[in-house]
């Protein structure tokens, strides 16, 4: 089965956030490359993409053909998606297992995972 | 339909399901066959007799209902090609080939990306073999609304691939805690009044021990329903709640505390020291005529290690009180948080009583009132404050 990973961050120190993610020690911060690197690395996985920050976000909405534009992500800033993967994976345990690796779910955030439809 | 044939159906249920959940990897798929298979025996057996071999018929007629209707379904071609079904299924399999998947069953029942009620609901459905209006009423929700719950359930468990199988060494503690909370839960329901469900619950345990001989907390954990479930009857007396200490011992179950002391021994020798186990000694001491106080509260003390439970440090305090130490009984129940808990009111009643606080003991009583639910409870609360007015 394949799995969409959605990552969101919330109270996770994330890099694009110097301040927070400078009260990371050297060890932690360095512990995030290397977990990251690892799931990048295991079978089934597709790296996605890191998203900038929510707040550089801007929602669309189309209503009787006029396009409207808010500035901000769908989801308020604290709930917005921040990085996503897809995981080609034999179940929902793996899945969750692969999940459970990522440094946002241990540090404050939360992993979504989503089966995707094939 | 005859209470043997009734029988063999309820305790044939869960396996045959689980056979076929494994053999079809579709639970919705196999439960409508098992249905039908079930259905068709109780007209069939009832004329023909009972076949040799319930089971493997049963299977048989199932396995060759969910393929006809694979075939049937036009939609249904792409899963016959994955199903790789021998032609001619038509005779009876022989029992040794029906391998016991039920323990893969409950892992999947009660896996944690399910929620609880839906966990709940599927084990008493799939295992336990409950008619969806039986739980409905058990729970006390409309019937539709516990048909949508399993319904809801047995399609995340298809759709985010939530896997039919044992969990691996790794995981497996965790899962066993899962399974053993959902079947706890269940018992816990029937004691509050329901006593089908703690009978429900007892069988299902009986079936885990069955499953999993080794596993020391799915012997303690049967050992604590079948000891407390014992002295249920002996709980109310017209209506009213009666504590332990003033039960009428004639109507405890002796024989199902004997059958909970021998679980709670092979518990022992398996060398379970965890959270079942805990309680179901404490259980076991209660049992005795003088109960060794120090001992229950002790016990507390190592179950509240595990648990973290302000609840279970409210019955510490009460073994201390019975210890014969009410002062710091009394003064462990006042460190606690929780002031909206019904009895951390009553035992601090208790407590200033029996230290002749008789105006503080009032106060405790009736903010206990303001919190009780169940009519027998406030009865006892009721009695327990008419005494102090004496």
């Amino acid at each position: 089965m394949k799995y969409a990973l959605l990552i969101h961050h919330a109270d996770a120190p994330t890099p694009r956030d110097p301040e927070a993610w400078g009260r990371l020690s050297d060890e932690e911060q360095k512990q995030v490359y290397a977990d990251w690197q690892s799931i990048n690395e295991t079978e089934g996985v597709t790296p996605g993409s890191y998203l900038a920050a929510p707040e550089s976000a801007t929602t669309v909405r189309v209503e009787d053909g006029k396009t409207l534009t808010t500035d901000g992500p769908f989801a308020t800033v604290k709930e917005a998606l921040g990085g996503f993967l897809v995981f080609e994976a034999e179940d929902l345990d793996a899945a969750i297992e692969l999940a459970s690796r990522i440094p946002a779910a241990r540090l404050g955030g939360a992993v979504e995972v989503r089966p995707v439809v094939e | 339909m005859t209470p043997t044939l009734e029988q063999t159906f309820r305790e044939e249920w869960g396996r045959v399901l689980a056979n076929l959940i494994g053999f079809l990897g579709d639970f919705e798929l196999a439960e409508e066959a098992a249905q039908e298979a079930f259905a068709t025996a109780a007209e069939r057996w009832l004329q023909e007799g009972t076949p040799d071999s319930p089971r493997a018929w049963l299977v048989t007629t199932a396995r060759n209902r969910a393929i006809d209707r694979i075939r049937r379904d036009r939609t249904g071609a792409e899963k016959l090609r994955m199903l790789d079904v021998p032609e001619a299924a038509e005779d009876e399999m022989d029992t040794t080939e029906i391998p016991d998947e039920r323990l893969e069953l409950i892992f999947t029942c009660c896996h944690p990306a399910l929620a609880l009620d839906a966990q709940v609901a599927l084990t008493l459905r799939t295992l336990g073999g409950l008619e969806t209006a039986e739980i409905a009423r058990a729970f006390l929700v409309p019937r539709e609304t516990m048909a949508k719950r399993l319904v809801r359930a047995k399609g995340k468990i298809k759709s985010a691939g939530i896997p039919f199988r044992v969990p691996p060494a790794h995981q497996f503690p965790d899962r066993l805690a899962a399974v053993l909370g959902v079947v706890y839960l269940v018992f816990n329901e029937g004691y509050g009044g329901r006593g089908e469900l703690a009978a429900e619950a007892i069988r299902l345990g009986r079936a885990l021990a069955g499953l999993m001989p080794d596993e020391p907390e799915v012997h303690a954990l049967l050992a604590l329903m079948l000891i407390t479930d014992a002295r249920s009857d002996a709980r109310f007396d017209d209506g009213a709640l009666v504590l332990l200490r003033d039960q009428d011992r004639s109507r405890w179950d002796r024989d199902q505390i004997a059958a909970g002391k021998l679980a709670l021994d092979r518990a022992l020798a398996l060398g379970g020291r965890g959270p079942y186990l805990l309680q179901a000694a404490i259980a076991d001491l209660h049992c005795a005529g003088a109960p060794d106080w120090p001992q229950v509260a002790a016990l507390y003390g190592e179950l509240g290690r595990h648990t973290d439970s302000p609840v279970v440090e409210l019955n510490r305090a009460a073994a201390i009180a019975e210890a014969g130490d009410a002062e710091a009984a009394l003064a462990l129940v006042d460190e606690l948080d929780l002031d909206g808990y019904v009895y951390l009111h009553s035992t601090r009643g208790e407590l200033l009583h029996r230290l002749d606080r008789t105006a503080d003991a009032r106060a405790a009583y009736g903010r206990a009132l303001e919190l009780v639910n169940s009519d027998a409870e406030r009865r006892f609360l009721e009695s327990r404050l008419a005494e102090l007015e004496r």
